[in-house]
């Protein structure tokens, strides 16, 4: 089932009384996401993608805009009418029942012609169990089940019903790091082998990048960026989306451009032809530093080194710069080179096209040609 | 570990003590006075030990009297107060505006001295040469003729008491469910709403389960207050209850300890003892039943 939002506004009455300040949490949504898709919407935490994911649900209602799914308006359709599965960041299992009781729970809702047999009901929840591999807890209740089992537990309950569209309100958020890697891998097989179109809300940028089609970057209600992961990874439109995503974070630096050159402080580090001489930010991702190891004037960074972190694979270079703007930069670079610890000026080539450069006033991306 | 445990006991002495001076000794020389027959309380003498008293006690009109009222006030009473002060608190849980105007309203009578109620309630019902009563004066206005309330017939005396006795009771227990109201996580409504629950469903299968144990609570309290019912019969009817026919039993453990027929303290504690064991016997019988229903 395809979703359509068109305009889509939800503004919520100010808190104080004396200012009559609203608060827009969503603040016109155009996007379309495709059949059978799984899509994160991902964004610091107060950005409104619960509230978001709540109209996509039906729990609230919008101030403006449409909501369709496939050609069916749904706007102002009831939540139960939508055909959504819903897993809530705290599960919400009814802890009185058992876990067969609570994957049953929405089946014995249905009346009229789609009413099911106890054995019908029973067999379709036990489908869905095995789905998410918990078929041997049936009898349990949620207070004796784990985290991770709870988790599968509301998925099951959810997909239960073969809502149109599966909804998840930061799903991994209550797991610990290990089971948190492998429930996402679940939860994009689990996804994959029922088809149903998926949107899950996260802060979590690495949990949306690993497992989603397409990622939603959300900003104070506003869309940033909309994208397949790595498309945006390697193309953020502005700053924020740029700072979001990855880890270790981008190292963000003060430059400027003149003459169609990027310096930073007195660094010259790149030719940009075309781009008029202006204040900009320069962006670098950690992994588009190349490590010199000896001094050359030419298309430099110097930098200040910290420290040298091993981490196997890599090595990560610590430094610092006076224009950073994070406390820290880091360089990530193949455990190869050898880093004398000893030195305390280094310099790095810049990756161009790990290096993106921002307007400072707008912060919006500067293309270069 | 037996250390900890000594220490265990020795905090627990005091309240020990006292219970068992109060409560155990008391309870132990009931049941001793129930079995002694004539028993004379100025000389301290009695004839021999046997069921003299129960039997005596069990044949006594006015007890069997005060067992009926009893049995009827609790039995009408425990669910209707339960059931209207569980609908109150849903109404009030729903409600925004005036919600904490209504919380103050339904709690007055709480706070309220229960004989001060029972003249407000004599007001209300009792039927003088010089008036009939506010709702003898309704029941006219609908047609229907007088009826004396307080020395009339036995039906509308108990309608009387059991109206009071679940007027004084409610505030009560609508604080405890307003609160277990509200402490149900609203998540837990959302899910239903999202899996087409009706509100029907979502009542019974969600809101009830998860407020069972204080609804538990209230049931075996309800049960046992209703059981020693005796002041609310006294603020409605005067002290004399046996000659009002609206007796209750502990009503009649104080009258055979104290009353016109007083003096007799055998015949007081074997229905003292009788009232524990059908109190228990009830008590025990929630507790089965809840280990079914109650979720905790």
């Amino acid at each position: 089932m395809k979703i359509v939002l068109e305009n889509l506004t939800k503004k919520f009455p100010g808190r104080n009384k004396k200012s009559k300040d609203e608060v827009i949490a969503v603040n016109n949504f155009n996007f379309e996401i495709p059949d059978g898709k799984l899509i994160g919407l991902l964004g610091p935490s107060g950005c409104g993608k619960s509230t978001a994911l709540n109209l996509l649900c039906g729990l609230l209602a919008p101030t403006e805009g449409k909501i369709y799914f496939g050609e069916d308006e749904v706007t102002n359709l009831p939540a139960e009418n939508r055909g959504v599965g819903f897993v809530f960041q705290n599960y919400a299992l009814y802890p009185h029942l058992t876990v067969l009781q609570n994957i049953m729970f929405p089946l014995e809702n249905l009346k009229g012609k789609d009413k099911l047999t106890k054995e019908q009901m029973r067999e379709k929840a036990l489908e869905a169990a095995k789905l998410v591999q918990i078929d041997e807890l049936m009898d349990r209740k949620p207070g004796q089940l784990s985290g991770g089992q709870q988790q599968r537990v509301a998925i099951a309950r959810a997909l239960v019903k073969m809502p149109r569209v599966l909804l998840m309100d930061e799903p991994l958020s209550n797991l610990d790091a290990r089971l948190r890697l492998q429930t996402r891998e679940e939860i994009s097989r689990i996804q994959k082998e029922t088809g149903i179109t998926t949107v899950f809300v996260t802060h979590d940028q690495e949990e949306a990048m690993s497992i989603s089609d397409m990622i939603v970057v959300m900003k104070d209600g506003v869309i940033q960026q909309i994208g397949e992961p790595q498309k945006v990874y390697d193309e953020p439109e502005n700053l924020f989306v740029a700072k979001f995503l990855g880890t270790p974070p981008i190292n963000v630096f003060t430059g400027e451009i003149k003459e169609e050159k990027l310096w930073i402080g007195s660094d010259f580090c790149m030719d940009v032809e075309g781009v008029r001489n202006q204040e900009v930010y320069v962006a670098i991702r950690p992994e588009g530093f190349v490590f010199c190891q000896e001094e050359t004037p030419e298309r430099k960074l110097h930098c200040c080194l910290q420290a040298v972190e091993v981490m196997g694979r890599d090595i990560s270079v610590v430094a610092t710069h006076p224009l950073l703007e994070n406390v820290v930069m880091r360089a990530i670079i193949s455990s190869e080179t050898k880093v004398d610890t000893g030195r305390k000026e280094i310099s790095f080539e810049l990756k161009k096209n790990k290096v993106f450069i921002f307007n400072k006033e707008t912060e919006e991306r500067i293309y270069l040609k | 570990m037996e250390k900890k445990e000594v220490k265990g006991w020795l905090y627990l002495l005091p309240a020990a003590l006292f219970l068992g001076v109060f409560l155990v000794y008391p309870l132990i020389d009931v049941l001793i006075y129930s079995l002694e027959e004539g028993y004379n309380f100025a000389s301290q003498t009695y004839f021999g030990v046997g069921l003299y008293n129960y039997s005596y006690v069990l044949h006594d009109p006015y007890f069997l009297q005060a067992l009926k009222n009893t049995f009827i006030l609790v039995i009408i009473t425990v669910p209707l107060s339960t059931g209207i002060a569980l609908l109150i608190s849903l109404g009030l849980v729903s409600i925004q505006k005036l919600r904490d105007l209504y919380h103050t309203l339904f709690f007055l009578p709480y706070v309220t001295n229960t004989l001060a109620v029972g003249l407000v309630f004599m007001i209300l019902f009792k039927k003088t040469p010089y008036s009939d009563g506010m709702i003898n004066l309704l029941l006219n206005m609908v047609g229907i003729s007088s009826v004396d309330f307080i020395d009339g017939p036995y039906w509308a005396k108990m309608f009387v008491l059991c109206f009071y006795t679940i007027w004084v009771v409610m505030p009560f227990k609508i604080l405890i469910l307003t609160s277990a109201l509200a402490s149900v996580n609203p998540l837990y409504y959302s899910a239903a709403k999202v899996d087409g629950t009706s509100r029907f469903r979502t009542f019974v299968k969600i809101t009830l389960p998860m407020i069972s144990p204080s609804l538990f609570y209230l049931i075996i309290t309800g049960f046992i207050g209703a059981f020693k019912a005796y002041s609310d019969a006294v603020a409605l009817f005067g002290t004399d209850l046996n000659a009002a026919g609206m007796n209750t039993m502990v009503g009649y453990v104080y009258d055979m300890l104290y009353g016109n027929s007083g003096g007799y303290p055998s015949y007081a504690s074997a229905a003292a003892m009788i009232l524990f064991m059908i109190v228990l016997t009830i008590t025990c019988i929630n507790l089965l039943v809840s280990k079914k229903y109650v979720h905790y």
